[in-house]
């Protein structure tokens, strides 16, 4: 599927990978490749458990006492699920993006800084250099250039989610995961996410859940049908698109369920 | 569907007897809390003089004011707010992050909620047999202590609720870039509900300026302008409550500027914290 010839690795490898949500078996034996500087998208109807496996991938579920995964998500030759694993070192590595943007309630310089201080201790020059270029690289810095100050929930709600994709990018991850990341969001704010997440796509490895379809086909390169908690069809996003293997994602991506 | 001229007809009587029920209800509660406010400004402001503030209580006959009584009564209620404060949101942090659904969380939680509607002179008989019995006589410790188990529920009960208000995705989002997580409990999840603690603090202040009970069972009072520790100390609460019922003329004065202070101050913290709470959340 994923074509190693053109120079695309894998980054995040999924082998038998199962979780539960106490009793409830939400992901059952999945099998995946996420390819490194490409964006793939997961699809499917509500409750697939698209969004389970995103929160798999960066331990989110270890807040929740109930939950448990098993199986393997190998990530460079780690198991990032097994017990041993430093969860901080692994989420420094692994960015997330929430549905609702979440700007911490604190200045915007300061939403930048905050995580970047978890991790080093910058001099003051430095710091303002990294949250210049992060904010370009989230295409907010024109826009707030001149209130940094100013608390980030001050911000319409298109540039406190790029404020919150720039946050995530400041620590330098290799993995950035979008849980439907413009679904809150105006039409506008929606076009300039995805341009966003187009750029993304050179410097990461992006894994993008969403509801819109037009989103997956417009931003991914891969796309991964789910169902039910299984993996129904994984292909480029042009195949899933035209011409899919599996009658439930034809059903799907024609709107005839879902 | 045409809707029946009885129903519609129903509809407009039942409205208007439930309006007028509303209005008459809401002119009785509004209606105490306007006569307790002129009774006490109309009586109270006449003897509101610079004596009040300027010189201690006096002997009845004799002129005087209550500046001592309102030295003790910050001293109790910052000894008091002092130590609930820290206890109170350390506790209440526990409640909301880590003690949610735990059953000692949940046991905690029922106590401190005992406590919150506990009757102050309960509170006041307490500390009254642990600490006054045993060291032999009054003491400003004493009454403080007793304050600050009034304020600590008040505190860990509001530290809880706010902390309770923090969107959980606001938490995940922190822990998502690897914080660990008692420092998005600081760094986020205190900050978001500062506005919130502050104005819980602030009610605890305005609950215990006023407690009288308590305190006459633990500072009692004192005469004399006398700040120590470690001895009865005088209070506005109590320093009212003694000169009200007293049936020397001046001392009753002092008492009506006393209630009159006392009341603008509990007030003004309490239109504070408001307005901590609306404009300064809202508006950042």
């Amino acid at each position: 599927m994923i074509d190693e010839s053109n120079g695309i690795g894998t980054k995040v490898s999924l082998k038998g990978l199962n979780f539960y949500y106490g009793d409830i078996h939400a992901l059952k034996n999945i099998n995946i490749d996420f390819p490194d500087h490409r964006v793939t998208a997961l699809i499917g109807p509500s409750g697939c458990g698209k969004s389970t496996l995103l929160r798999v991938l960066n331990r989110m579920y270890d807040l929740y006492p109930g939950q448990r995964a098993e199986g393997q998500v190998m990530v460079d030759g780690e198991n990032i699920i097994s017990a041993g694993v430093v969860v901080s070192t692994l989420r420094a590595k692994i960015g997330m993006v929430f549905q609702r943007p979440t700007p911490f309630p604190m200045s915007i310089y300061e939403n930048i800084a905050f995580p970047v201080r978890l991790y080093r201790k910058l001099p003051r020059r430095e710091m303002d250099e990294l949250v210049e270029k992060t904010l370009g690289k989230a295409a907010l810095w024109n826009e707030v250039k001149d209130k940094l100050q100013r608390s980030g929930l001050s911000l319409s709600g298109g540039q406190q989610q790029r404020l919150c994709i720039a946050r995530t990018i400041a620590i330098q991850p290799e993995i950035v995961l979008l849980d439907e990341p413009a679904s809150a969001l105006d039409p506008i704010s929606m076009g300039q996410i995805d341009e966003l997440i187009y750029e993304l796509r050179k410097d990461y490895c992006v894994i993008l859940v969403t509801h819109n379809l037009q989103q997956a086909a417009r931003v991914s390169d891969f796309t991964a049908f789910l169902y039910l908690g299984t993996l129904i069809e994984f292909d480029s996003t042009t195949t899933i698109f035209s011409l899919p293997k599996s009658k439930q994602t034809e059903d799907y991506v024609t709107g005839r369920f879902g | 569907m045409k809707p029946d001229p009885g129903i519609l007809l129903n509809r407009r009587i039942m409205n208007r007897c439930m309006t007028v029920l509303f209005v008459v209800a809401l002119v009785i509660s509004l209606g105490v809390l306007v006569a307790i406010l002129g009774k006490l400004i109309l009586d109270g402001i006449g003897y509101f003089t610079p004596a009040v503030f300027l010189k201690s209580t006096p002997a009845p006959g004799t002129e005087g004011g209550l500046f001592n009584a309102i030295v003790g009564s910050i001293i109790l209620v910052a000894v008091a707010i002092l130590f609930a404060v820290p206890l109170g949101i350390l506790a209440g942090t526990y409640l909301a992050e880590y003690g949610r659904n735990s059953r000692f969380g949940q046991v905690v939680r029922f106590c401190n909620d005992i406590l919150l509607s506990a009757p102050s002179i309960i509170i006041g008989l307490f500390i009254y047999s642990i600490i006054v019995m045993p060291s032999g006589h009054f003491s400003a410790w004493a009454g403080a202590l007793s304050l600050c188990v009034i304020a600590l529920p008040v505190i860990v009960r509001t530290t809880e609720d706010m902390l309770h208000l923090v969107p959980d995705t606001l938490r995940e989002a922190a822990i998502a870039l690897g914080c660990p997580y008692w420092r998005m409990i600081v760094s986020i999840g205190w900050r978001a509900a500062r506005p919130g603690i502050l104005t819980g603090i602030l009610l605890a202040v305005a609950r215990i300026s006023g407690e009288t009970a308590p305190l006459l069972f633990t500072s009692l009072n004192n005469q004399f302008a006398s700040y120590s520790m470690n001895g009865p100390i005088a209070s506005l609460p109590v320093v009212i409550f003694q000169f009200a019922m007293s049936p020397y003329r001046d001392w009753q004065h002092l008492a009506w500027a006393g209630a009159f202070l006392i009341t603008v101050t509990v007030l003004a913290l309490s239109i504070l914290s408001r307005y901590i709470l609306f404009v300064i959340w809202k508006g950042k």
